[in-house]
């Protein structure tokens, strides 16, 4: 990034959607330079701080994990809608990860075999399928996040390293090139 | 039936080289390839099952269910869809009750989608248990579906007239036309079959066969364009315990029907081709691989052989040459577009799964059984007769500087006289269009889908290597046509289909370029999905064979020469959309579980 274009004191929001939260704890992962992040950005809406709803306008959204779900989608929307950049973090956020090998079996038959067929499944004597207005709604498959909205970087890894996570975040914010050695990037 | 596979496999010797042959032969005589057959191969030809499931799993019209006393395969590339294949197909379902590929519950009849079965010049056409049916119409659907219902056999079932040409012949018995438009040195009636290899062999050294064909500067005629005379030279040169001579008449390019004709009307002349071949390069062997959607063909070609046979003109001895001993037989493909590729080709031979192998080694030094072989088109062998016969120096008369001599068209599509045509190289586009009266042309796609499509302020440009490089295959597009939807989509679905899935870039990016061409054509596109769809096609480099390297060609030269066609589709007030859309993507979870869809977007 530019001289002119660096931020003053970015404000970074974070959400996990269809993920674990190991991303999450990948960013705390960055240890004592948490100190220095702090010093760096402003936290806004994210579960690290637990705050709900964006204040202001965000500069940096991270997202974990892809789209499952309606809520999953209406997140990802509002996050899109309240930052300038948007950051895929993690094989989820970036393929559907784990979540999306449902992906092959047709939703009908996922959800019979979470809620009737499953072996586990021994409580739901009257094969009850949730459907209350206030559950979140499942997609027909499971999306990466940029099939859904414009999704400007993409940090892959599962979880992506914490190296990774905090040389981009500096990179970004200082506007420094990125540094990239090959211990953050690779992924076995 | 366990008695007669095992009869199928003596006949072949027990030898796993005939697989292709052993499988093809029960599959015509039970319609399908069993369990009980797989086990009993295995075992007669020392193989692991695995291997002879992976070979009949491969090929299109091998199969371990059974496909129907009538199978019909109906031919779903372009041109028969522009001439009424949607409606064809529709008929089909309801006359016989059933969907595409399914059989019918009594076992009696089976609908089957193909790729071009190499009669674009007489769409909509089926094969139906190895007879070509051709110009159909739904009253002829209706009459061949009844007949089937009544249990008539095969020749019951043709009541038509027999096509021109050969094809009236007791040995073939076809309603195929031939459809020759136009005659060169190739398709020319003045040759006396023989007179090449009875007359002038004797006094010619297999040097002196190959010097006639450098001098000629053939090259080619399959499409890749490989000077002839050097590649015989190379064969000749490499070492090995026997050398081949193998001709391709895979002819899948879609829109490519010329070989058929040749081998219809010419077929001595190519055998005659491979015979200067074998001397040529000190071969003794030589195999015709011929698609098995020419199957009809087997009898009539076969007579020709035996009589060649009978002549002297094949066999020990030819032409009273002391030693120049040359057989040819006949080796049929089952259904897959990349056994034309001729390392798949030789794969294919073997008794294996068409996948290309690695190059180099090339064909001429490690080819079939790993000896240097020569794999030629049909059309390269037929016209090599008339280069020996008259000079390589004739020869360059015709055509251009860089592409000597003539080339044989298949041309099809809007136009009122499709069949072939024999022409000079350097035949320009705007003559082609007026030499078959095609008129208010929108398009040409000139070397099928692997090959070009160009609009009207291209058509001064020439054929030739140098310019309009085609290996035959020209198909017309009238402006009444979507080219987007009815051409470019139907070529991303052929190369989807015919895939042979080594490369992990061929077997994935088609997809995701005809997703994106899908969106783009319901209006979901942006402008970023152009530029997409350039930038990814170029991973298509990185595969093994012609086929993935040239599979996003549709989409790359519809692109440069229609960019207005892509652009009008575009929704100018976005600059992103996936083509995502919630409402649609939570219906069936919510219609399963028995609720009512309800949004609350976040503020
Ligand atoms: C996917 C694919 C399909 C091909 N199909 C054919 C074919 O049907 N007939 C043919 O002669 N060549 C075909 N070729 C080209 C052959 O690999 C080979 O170049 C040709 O048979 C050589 O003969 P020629 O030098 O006489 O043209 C194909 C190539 C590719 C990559
Ligand atoms: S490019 Fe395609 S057809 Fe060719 S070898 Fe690779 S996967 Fe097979």
């Amino acid at each position: 990034m530019k001289e002119e274009q660096k931020m003053s004191k970015p404000i970074l929001a974070t959400t996990s959607l269809a993920g674990c939260f190991g991303c999450h704890m990948s960013i705390l992962d960055i240890d004592e330079r948490i100190l220095q992040l702090i010093e760096l950005v402003e936290f806004n809406k994210s579960p690290i701080n637990d705050i709900k709803t964006f204040t202001k306008a965000v500069d940096i959204g991270i997202i974990e994990g892809g789209c499952c779900n309606s809520e999953n989608v209406e997140i990802l929307k509002y996050f899109r809608k309240n930052c300038k950049i948007l950051i895929s973090i993690g094989e989820c956020a970036i393929m559907g990860g784990l979540p999306a090998l449902r992906n092959g079996i047709p939703i009908e038959e996922c959800i019979h075999e979470a809620y009737i067929g499953g072996p586990t499944v021994q409580l739901n004597k009257n094969h009850i399928l949730p459907n209350d207005d206030e559950l979140p709604m499942l997609l027909d498959r499971v999306y990466p996040c940029h099939e859904i909205v414009k999704i400007d970087y993409f940090l892959p890894g599962c979880p992506p390293q914490a190296d990774l996570i905090w040389n981009a975040l500096v990179a970004l914010i200082t506007g420094d090139p990125m540094k990239l050695p090959y211990e953050v990037i690779k992924f076995d | 039936m366990e008695n007669t596979i095992t009869n199928i496999i003596e006949k072949y010797n027990n030898d796993p080289l005939r697989l292709m042959d052993i499988l093809i032969d029960i599959q015509e005589n039970f319609g399908f390839i069993g369990n009980d057959a797989v086990k009993e191969i295995a075992l007669a030809l020392n193989m692991s099952e695995v291997d002879v499931e992976q070979t009949i799993t491969f090929y299109h019209f091998l199969s371990t269910e059974p496909r129907g006393k009538y199978a019909i395969y109906l031919n779903n590339s372009v041109v028969s869809i522009m001439y009424g294949q949607k409606t064809i197909k529709a008929t089909f379902e309801k006359e016989v009750g059933i969907s595409f590929g399914q059989v019918t519950a009594d076992g009696s009849i089976g609908l089957f989608d193909t790729a071009c079965i190499g009669m674009n010049d007489q769409e909509p056409a089926a094969i139906i248990n190895n007879h070509v049916f051709t110009k159909l119409t739904p009253y002829r659907v209706r009459e061949i579906v009844k007949s089937m219902r009544q249990g008539k056999d095969m020749d019951e079932l043709i009541n038509e007239s027999y096509g021109d040409g050969k094809n009236h012949l007791p040995s073939l018995k076809s309603m195929v036309s031939s459809n020759i438009r136009r005659k060169g040195m190739v398709l020319s009636d003045n040759y006396v079959y023989g007179s090449v290899t009875k007359l002038m062999l004797p006094n010619l050294s297999p040097e002196a066969v190959i010097q006639e064909i450098k001098t000629s500067h053939i090259r080619g005629r399959g499409g890749a364009g490989f000077p002839t005379g050097l590649k015989w030279e190379f064969c000749r040169r490499a070492k090995g315990d026997n050398h081949f001579v193998i001709c391709n008449a895979d002819e899948g390019e879609p829109g490519t029907f010329k070989d058929r004709v040749i081998l219809t009307e010419k077929p001595e002349l190519v055998f005659e081709g491979m015979v200067l071949a074998g001397y040529a390069i000190g071969s003794d062997e030589g195999i015709l691989y011929l698609r098995y959607e020419y199957r009809y063909m087997k009898e009539y070609l076969e007579d020709v052989i035996s009589t060649m046979l009978k002549n002297n003109l094949l066999g020990s001895n030819i032409a009273g040459i002391d030693g120049f001993n040359f057989d040819i037989r006949i080796q049929f493909g089952a259904g897959a577009y990349v056994c034309g590729e001729e390392s798949a080709l030789l794969e294919s031979l073997e008794g294996k799964r068409g996948e290309p192998r690695d190059k180099p080694p090339f064909p001429v030094e490690k080819g079939y059984l790993n000896q240097p072989t020569i794999i030629n088109n049909v059309e390269t062998f037929a016209t090599a007769v008339r280069i020996v016969e008259n000079g390589g120096e004739w020869f360059t008369q015709f055509g251009t500087e860089d592409s000597t001599g003539t080339k044989i068209l298949s041309i099809s599509g809007d136009c009122l006289f499709p069949g072939v045509y024999e022409v000079n190289w350097g035949f320009n586009v705007n003559d082609m269009l007026d030499m078959v009266g095609a008129y208010d042309v929108q398009a040409v796609q000139v070397g099928g889908p692997s090959g070009t499509l160009i609009g009207p302020d291209e058509f001064h440009r020439t054929l030739g290597y140098s310019d309009l490089s085609t290996g035959g295959s020209m198909i017309i597009f009238g402006m009444q046509r979507n080219l987007l939807q009815d051409v470019v989509l139907n070529f991303m679905e052929f190369f989807i289909d015919e895939s042979c899935g080594s490369c992990s870039t061929c077997r994935n990016m088609p997809h995701v370029l005809k997703n994106k061409l899908e969106k783009i054509i319901n209006g979901k596109g942006v402008k970023g999905d152009l530029a997409d769809l350039k930038e990814w096609s170029k991973v298509l480099n990185a595969s093994r064979c012609g086929l993935g390297q040239t599979a996003a060609n549709p989409i790359i030269s519809s692109l440069k020469n229609f960019r207005h066609l892509y652009e009008n589709l575009l929704q100018r007030d976005k600059e992103f959309d996936q083509g995502f859309d919630l409402i649609t993507s939570v219906q069936r979870s919510c219609k399963y579980v028995k609720r009512v869809p309800k949004f609350h977007p976040i503020e």
